[in-house]
């Protein structure tokens, strides 16, 4: 080997280091040993996280690119090891979570044959990635990084996968890194048009009943203070999505709660009574909107977005806003008038108002015996820190900890939102802890969604991550169950589980843990995990069968929504 | 429902074609022809694809396209916006070559391009409907084979992709 020239597998490892990428999550195998026997002589500059199963590795690696808005690395072995990432893949593409996976490939001349472990995981992976290449010279090692990198983290966010075949990492090249700033064909930042900032300005002022949508593109953005700056000075009420929740504090005077299938129930209510809609960040999902055909007819929408093909997906605007939000909306907060719209906002607190009273007041202090998922939230309120992280898996107690939990700041909420992924949670928590040891992570996870990545406990054993675990154990896949009672006149077909002794599991993994079935205990054993140090395992059996309401049924209206 | 002509200008990148059918495979949109050919700048290509669908869905198909990283255009036409041609390959046995058969050929300024031991091959330039018509102006003298390609396109708008790169 000549002097200036390194192995690829090393050069792999030298560009994820000259990206400042501080963890690796990923799992060895033959098509990446390469790469894996490099990394043992780089193991003070970079970290890598044996996950127990890829899958794994990727949630973790969207969990720590969620909270610290940095770009994820995780790596797999070619084969069953990179087909292991697709859920992760396809989770972070719809949540716009950047991300680069490096995975191990065949022998370039084994290419086509199918060798041993071989997959075409750059056809397979292909619309689960924001850009995926193979890169089969070691020359090309280097400048594929680069771009993944860019790719991932520009623009609207989004996974990178960048399949090496073992050939490459195995012959020698010069290692040169030029980091990618431009591509040609690819234009991550509209340019902001004025006309479009005084266009949706004239609306907005002349609006009465205007109402703000937001969502994580005001996260992703950035534009957390932008926001604020906007609705201090438009004295506009404003909503979040599931993903946007947190990107304001729920104390902001105009804040007035989430929207969707299971939101707030003035919000919901009132998009079909605004004059005015103006979309933040957001893209109009389906669990948002519900029947498009009853979809804030009435209002005219004002769209500001980063992405040119969410303009018109789903809702028609009137005027829409291209560009980075941070940018649209300081320049528009410059063109909108002062005003106060105490009358409309009181409007959302009458609302609000009997939602407390039919649905929050028996969820949050109940009178009868069985404990509530929201119960459990408000104790976890009033014990944990303003920067708490709250990490959920999917179903009921996904949505009862997102209604419930007290956001104070961005980047607190990390959820399987567009894919709703169940065995999330688990390697997404750990992941959102190993950006910062120091910040409470709380991990809200169900009796179903634990046991598909149930594995990750043995990574949180072995990194020492302090993740609180909450398990909501209701015997039940408890939102199908829901349905199932709602929609499915009560035929609860296979949904029930007959589950492990779940304590034994978390002792097994040396994890802390307890279990409470009664009232009694309950507040102190919430504080209790939550001072404790090092990772803990609390299973609190709730109600089997709780419903999470509001609810909008799928297929009807917002106005529909219901509180029973 | 309307014909639409999507012209993607794209660098050449291995994977290209398939991220862009995958935009249509998703949507359950039928590709009614497709042709790729390296553009008037070195290094680009350009994409013909030819599709029935309706006014909403085209402009988020092209959205869509546009979007993918290494495209660097997509316009969408409909077919008053275009020039456009495709070519028709007619197989048909040698031993109907005969006098009625080269007047049909003078008649739709069509050209034999080949004569074999067993077979001529005849060209035709045109519009879908002209060598539609030739096609079955032929089936008497015996079609062995026959073959289309995709169109073709220049756009009438004189917008050019170097302002786009
Ligand atoms: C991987 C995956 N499979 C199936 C589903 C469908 N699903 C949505 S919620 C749910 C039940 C979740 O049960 P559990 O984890 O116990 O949470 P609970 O609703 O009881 O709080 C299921 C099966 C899903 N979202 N993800
Ligand atoms: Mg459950």
């Amino acid at each position: 080997m000549e002097d200036s020239k390194i192995r690829g597998a090393d050069i792999v490892i030298k560009s994820l280091i000259a990206e400042n990428a501080r963890y690796i999550f990923g799992y060895p195998g033959g098509a990446i040993m390469p790469v894996y026997d490099a990394l043992y002589d780089y193991v003070n500059q970079i970290q890598h996280i044996l996950t127990r199963h890829e899958q794994g590795a990727i949630h973790a690696a969207q969990g720590y690119a969620r909270v610290s808005g940095h770009v994820g690395v995780c790596m797999a072995t070619s084969g069953p090891g990179a087909t292991n990432l697709i859920t992760g893949l396809a989770d972070a593409m719809i949540d716009s979570t950047p991300l680069v996976c490096i995975t191990g490939q065949v022998p370039s001349h084994l290419l086509g044959t199918d060798a041993f472990q071989e997959t075409d995981v750059v056809g397979i992976s292909m619309p689960a990635t924001k850009w995926n290449i193979q890169v089969q010279k070691v020359e090309d090692i280097a400048p594929a990084i680069a771009r993944g990198f860019h790719i991932a983290r520009s623009g609207r966010p989004g996974p990178v996968l960048i399949d090496i075949t073992k050939n490459a990492q195995v012959s020698a090249g010069e290692f040169n890194y030029v980091p990618c700033l431009n591509i040609r064909s690819y234009k991550p930042y509209p340019k902001v048009d004025d006309r479009a900032i005084q266009a949706a300005a004239a609306l907005i002022n002349k609006a009465e009943r205007p109402f703000v949508l937001y969502g994580q593109g005001v996260i992703l953005g950035k534009a957390e203070k932008e926001l604020r700056a906007f609705l201090d000075k438009s004295g506009i009420p404003a909503a979040c999505t599931l993903l946007g929740t947190g990107a304001i504090s729920e104390n902001h005077p105009n804040y007035v709660g989430k929207l969707g299938m299971h939101g707030n129930y003035a919000p919901n209510m009132l998009t079909n009574k605004c004059d005015v809609l103006i979309a933040i960040g957001m893209r109009f999902d389906d669990r948002v909107t519900g029947d498009l055909s009853r979809y804030a007819k009435q209002a005219k929408v004002v769209h500001l977005e980063l992405d040119p093909a969410e303009i018109d997906k789903n809702v028609k605007c009137e005027v829409p806003v291209l560009g980075n939000c941070q940018e649209t909306l300081e320049k528009l907060t410059l063109a909108v008038d002062q005003k106060s719209h105490e009358d409309w906002i009181e409007k959302f607190r009458e609302l609000e108002a009997e939602e407390k009273r039919v649905v929050v007041g028996n969820d949050l202090l109940p009178t009868k015996e069985g404990l509530t998922m929201g119960e459990v939230i408000r104790h976890i309120n009033e014990f944990k820190a303003d920067d708490a992280i709250l990490v959920t898996d999917v179903g009921q107690h996904q949505m009862v900890a997102w209604r419930y939990f007290q956001y104070k700041q961005s980047r607190t909420q990390v959820t399987s939102g567009g894919l709703g992924t169940m065995g999330f949670a688990l390697p997404a928590a750990l992941g959102s802890q190993l950006h910062d040891y120091n910040r409470q992570v709380i991990c809200v996870v169900g009796d179903g969604g634990i046991q598909m990545t149930v594995q990750e406990l043995g990574t949180i054993m072995q990194t020492k991550a302090p993740v609180k675990v909450v398990l909501l154990n209701n015997n039940f896949l408890g939102m199908v169950r829901q349905w199932q009672q709602l929609f499915f006149d009560k035929r609860y077909s296979f949904t029930e589980l007959e589950n492990p002794d779940f304590l034994k599991i978390a002792e097994a993994y040396n994890i802390k843990a307890q279990k409470i079935e009664k009232r009694d205990g309950l507040r102190e054993a919430v504080a209790e995990m939550l001072i404790h140090d090092g990772p803990y395992f609390l299973e609190v059996a709730v109600e089997k069968e709780d419903n999470v309401f509001p609810m909008i049924a799928s297929g009807t209206s917002v106005e529909d929504i219901r509180l029973s | 429902m309307n014909r639409y002509t999507i012209s993607v200008f794209t660098e050449n990148f291995i994977g290209i074609l398939s991220r862009i059918t995958l935009i249509f495979t998703r949507r359950g949109i039928n590709i009614d022809a497709f042709t790729a050919s390296e553009s008037r700048e070195e290094g680009i290509y350009r994409i013909t694809i030819e599709v029935t669908t309706t006014q909403e869905q085209i402009v988020q198909l092209a959205k869509q396209i546009e979007k993918i990283i290494d495209v660097i255009k997509a316009f969408y036409y409909t077919d008053e916006q275009m020039v456009f041609q495709e070519i028709a390959l007619y197989k048909i046995p040698i031993e109907n070559l005969d006098p009625g058969l080269e007047r049909v050929i003078r008649q739709h300024n069509a050209r034999i391009i080949s004569a074999e031991k067993d077979f001529v091959v005849i060209e035709l330039t045109g519009h879908k409907e002209d060598t539609q018509e030739l096609l079955e102006v032929l089936k008497e003298f015996g079609v062995l084979e026959f073959v289309r390609s995709g169109r073709v396109a220049v756009a009438k708008p004189m917008e050019t992709i170097d302002k786009y790169l």
